[in-house]
């Protein structure tokens, strides 16, 4: 994927200071000196290729609401597939990946109630039959950073 | 606490801000209410901080940061703490929780660690393990992936 200095300084701009004004696109293309419809369309391309994942709201889940978990599983390697659909299966499972460990699948839970974390997992553990299934709950958070200093790349 | 009214633009900003000249006249009209009440009621959910960022979510794969291991701590009490601070301050660290110890889990203390390569991710965990004394750690490389998706809230109701 192929982006020019302006792509890079625009998708800074954009990871912290979305201007949020009736006019943004307008707004953004004033201070990096080009049009609105370049603008535009620099953003429609990054969309289109997936740069650019979605451009909207990243929420805090706890505050609104939210109770989140990372679970850790132990799967063998042959049922991987199958544990997979019924663990994705559930909308509060966002990520879930193989990693190269005896606790293989990790994947994060968030649900509107507390109580729902450990109903999900029994329901995991029975329609699996797997039962090494792990939560552990952030108890502090030091850092999230989701934005990347294009700049110097 | 959140309103209904809350509710409702979390729900159509989960779909994405259209790529239009005024994208929030476009969504206000959706909801029934005015440009400006939408734009005052988003400023006001990023000052109560349940909008954390409001703007791109960026696919870091996709600018070079082509490696990530999520390495993992083990580590105790005060020395978490000291370690949790420590370990922020690293630029390729991008998420550092503690997080509860259950079903025999002792390495609490986890970090997103981002590099070009793999080996490079090794790199900087060495140096973590340098900077905060920390010797006990796991480098956890994902081998596949099996879902990501972003979070849908309200749905159900």
């Amino acid at each position: 994927m192929e982006l020019d200095s302006l792509d890079r300084d625009l998708l800074n701009i954009i990871q912290s200071d979305f201007p949020v004004t009736k006019e943004p696109y307008k707004h953004l293309a004033d201070s990096l000196g080009t049009t609105e419809e370049d603008i535009l369309a620099r953003l429609e391309r990054m969309t289109e290729n997936h740069t650019i994942r979605r451009l909207g709201g990243i929420f805090d889940s706890r505050k609104l609401g939210y109770t989140g978990t990372l679970c850790a599983m132990k799967v063998p390697a042959e049922r991987i597939g199958q544990v997979a659909d019924v663990v994705n299966a559930y909308p509060g499972v966002t990520h879930n990946y193989i990693r190269n460990h005896e606790y293989n699948m990790w994947f994060t839970l968030l649900v509107p109630e507390k109580k729902d974390i450990e109903k999900v997992l029994a329901e995991i553990r029975i329609r699996t039959g797997l039962h090494q299934l792990i939560s552990l709950p952030a108890v502090k958070l030091f850092k999230i950073k989701v934005n990347f200093d294009l700049t110097e790349g | 606490m959140i309103t209904g009214l809350e509710k409702d633009i979390v729900r159509i900003l989960q779909e994405g801000l259209p790529l239009v000249s005024r994208p929030f006249l476009a969504m206000a009209e959706r909801l029934g209410i005015t440009e400006d009440t939408l734009i005052d009621a988003i400023r006001d959910m990023q000052s109560r901080g349940l909008i954390r960022r409001f703007g791109a979510a960026v696919k870091h794969q996709a600018l070079g940061y082509t490696a990530n291991a999520m390495v993992v701590w083990k580590v105790e009490g005060e020395d978490a703490i000291r370690a949790g601070e420590i370990f922020s301050a690293f630029a390729e660290v991008s998420h550092c929780y503690l997080r509860e110890n259950s079903g025999g889990w002792q390495h609490s203390l986890f970090t997103m660690v981002h590099g070009k390569t793999g080996e490079e991710c090794h790199q900087i965990a060495r140096t973590m393990s340098k900077a905060s004394g920390l010797t006990e750690y796991l480098v956890l490389f994902s081998t596949e992936e099996l879902k990501k998706n972003s979070m849908k809230y309200f749905t159900e109701e």
